[in-house]
């Protein structure tokens, strides 16, 4: 049981651990403010990234959620301000379009044995490519329920406030879980990256599997997209470039094996945070390049991938069978 | 087991590190702080505002905490925040898009916290988000250029016009400004004009063309590049043309970078309009009369659009060279 654990233990100790020095260090670190905004701030982030949990625990990966977070933002500005859609509408045609994107990616993956990486790859530049052909320009969203949207937040005293985008993310965490770890989904998505052939031997029903994990990643994508233009009030073609390398990144810091069929959706939770941490202690410090965010994060990556090698090395020794992954 | 434990001692060591690495104490008691929210540093022209805040901000003893948010608007709104958080005495931004601050502005409105916005304006409904905005005008720009050679050449002039990126801002508002001179003086005629996107290259490639097409620059009293970079192209093609830059043809331009005052020390170019890199000066004055008397300063500071020549160029020259 520890060893299932083990991952998940040491990415929470450390975004504890990071935290407290934090607060040691600047007195308003440690506030419901502070921690609301993480929440707030790492949403789009954190949503996109628990799809992307499922995508690698099933041994793939999806490169295209940046470019659909991006797509979904201008989608929705134009579908709202030019088309006069009711915003209501337009986040369900957004939904319904990243997981039919997501769903196409998967069939192609499975059904043409296509390499995720370059099916995703092709997704990322027609989604980042269509949103150029529809804009250019950052299409601002005027809609009243926009403000009303960004308003919806459970305040707490001292200026902290748990907003909309914040709840959203824990809710996608908690159904992920339970998706995760209590359905016949779950558990196929598990089988499925361990090892596909015994997978197909057991009955895992495969294509359906694929399809399923990245159309909800690309599900997710969408409403990460959402939160995004929640976030920005606007629609942008070049809104979260590079996102898909955050989510990939907090994953593996969340203690989930690249090659798939190891880790724990919770963990991925811990990797969104402790690199909204250490961005937020960037900010605080106000001296250091912003780039040390990047130099960090690449250093616990590399920490992490040592780590899961280490742990595997020592479980196949114990266990006597030869060293897999 | 012990190895695993070891790895994971290792790896949480390797972060309290990271993290412990500096430690910069806060602000002492009584200075006022600053965030400034810098949209990140991909031009000579943005770094040296940055570098001029630092200055500027130690002149008058005020504590500047600065994030570069690598070009992302996400970036920039979570650095409001956090600033906001933390609990600062003012916010400055130079936003990377005009749209979607209302939200993250207003939770500094409720925090007290006073925001000032740097070179750039934002789209806003609600005016009160923010208690000024320092900018150049960019009309201006254009006019105090056009002005100067109106004055030079006493009206007459044909000018071939290298304007910015095409649909740009400063493009349209370089342009206009020139134009209303024009206008005004009979004798001034635009003869060509395209874009030469803001760089060396393409400056340089778009006045080879003017060249020919003008019989050989012989039709041309002067160029007027939306920008300097722009401008010593046009140089270097007006050098490679065989004919003299400065005096054959005149050079006007627009930004005030190094390269031009060196260009102008050797007699090469006549003229730039500054856009000055000193946006935080007139804020910092504006906030900390702000702090002392309650006065709200005017919705729109606007910097000083000054016009340098050759005679001071040696000195502004290495005035400037160190700040980009």
């Amino acid at each position: 049981m520890i060893q299932r654990f083990l991952p998940l233990i040491v990415t929470m100790a450390v975004l504890v651990v990071g935290f407290l020095l934090c607060a040691a260090q600047f007195p308003n670190f440690a506030s419901l403010r502070v921690v609301g905004n993480l929440l707030t701030d790492n949403a789009f982030v954190g949503i996109a990234a628990a799809g992307m949990t499922f995508v690698i625990l099933s041994g793939g990966i999806d490169l295209s959620v940046g470019a659909v977070i991006g797509f979904t933002t201008v989608l929705l500005a134009v579908l709202i301000e030019q088309a006069g859609i009711h915003p209501m509408v337009a986040f369900a045609l957004a939904l319904i379009v990243g997981a039919g994107f997501g769903a196409a990616m998967g069939a192609v993956i499975h059904w043409f044995q296509m390499p995720p990486f370059i099916v995703t790859l092709a997704g990322m530049f027609i989604a980042r490519g269509v949103s150029f052909v529809l804009t250019t320009d950052s299409l601002p969203i005027n809609h009243p329920l926009y403000s009303d949207l960004n308003e919806v937040a459970w305040r707490f005293s001292g200026g902290g406030r748990l907003s909309l985008p914040a709840m959203l993310l824990l809710g996608v965490f908690a159904l992920s879980m339970l998706l995760a770890h209590w359905t016949r989904f779950g558990a196929n998505i598990y089988a499925l990256g361990g090892n596909r052939h015994s997978a197909e031997l057991m009955g895992v029903p495969v294509a359906r599997t694929t399809v399923g994990v990245y159309a909800l990643s690309g599900l997710l994508a969408g409403l990460a997209g959402i939160v995004f233009s929640l976030y920005t009030g606007a629609g942008y073609s070049l809104a979260a470039t590079g996102v898909e390398l955050d989510t990939i990144t907090a994953v593996v810091i969340g203690g989930t094996q690249l090659t798939g069929g190891y880790g724990l959706v919770l963990g991925t939770f811990g990797g969104v945070l402790i690199q909204g941490l250490i961005q937020t202690y960037i900010t605080f410090d106000g001296t250091m390049s912003s780039w040390w965010t990047k130099i960090a994060i690449g250093v616990l990556l590399f920490v992490f991938i040592l780590l899961q090698k280490g742990l595997l090395a020592v479980w196949s020794d114990r266990d006597g069978d030869p060293a897999e992954a | 087991m012990s190895m695993t434990w070891l790895k994971s001692a290792v790896a949480a060591t390797a972060v309290v590190a990271l993290f412990a690495g500096v430690a910069p104490a806060q602000a002492a008691d009584g200075k006022l702080v600053v965030g400034f929210s810098q949209i990140g540093s991909e031009s000579g022209w943005r770094a040296a505002e940055t570098k001029t805040a630092k200055a500027e901000a130690d002149k008058r003893g005020i504590d500047l905490k600065i994030s570069d948010a690598q070009q992302k608007q996400e970036n920039q709104i979570k650095a409001v925040r956090s600033f906001v958080a933390q609990g600062v005495d003012a916010i400055f931004i130079a936003p990377v898009v005009a749209t979607g601050w209302d939200s993250v502005l207003k939770e500094a409105k409720e925090a007290k916290i006073p925001v000032v916005l740097l070179d750039r304006q934002i789209d806003t409904k609600d005016n009160s988000l923010y208690m000024t905005a320092v900018t150049s005008d960019t009309v201006h720009e254009g006019r105090v250029a056009g002005e100067w050679l109106a004055k030079k050449t006493s009206g007459k002039c044909a000018v071939v016009e290298l304007q910015g990126t095409v649909g740009s801002s400063p493009a349209i508002n370089r342009k206009k400004g020139f134009d209303e001179i024009v206008a005004k003086n009979p004798g001034m005629k635009i003869v060509r004009t395209q874009s030469g996107d803001f760089t060396r290259a393409k400056g340089k490639e778009v006045m080879e063309s003017f060249i020919k097409a003008e019989n050989g620059g012989k039709g041309i009293c002067a160029v007027y590049a939306h920008n300097d970079d722009m401008a010593v192209g046009a140089i270097q093609a007006i050098k490679e043309a065989g004919l003299k830059p400065g005096s054959d043809i005149l050079v006007v331009s627009i930004d005030g970078v190094p390269d031009i005052f060196k260009a102008m020390a050797e007699g090469t170019a006549n003229a730039t309009v500054e856009l000055t890199p000193n946006m935080a000066g007139p804020a910092y004055d504006a906030l900390i009369a702000y702090k002392k008397t309650g006065t709200l300063p005017a919705k729109w500071i606007q910097t000083e659009s000054a016009l340098f020549t050759p005679e001071t160029a040696k000195a502004e020259y290495e005035r400037r060279k160190d700040a980009y």
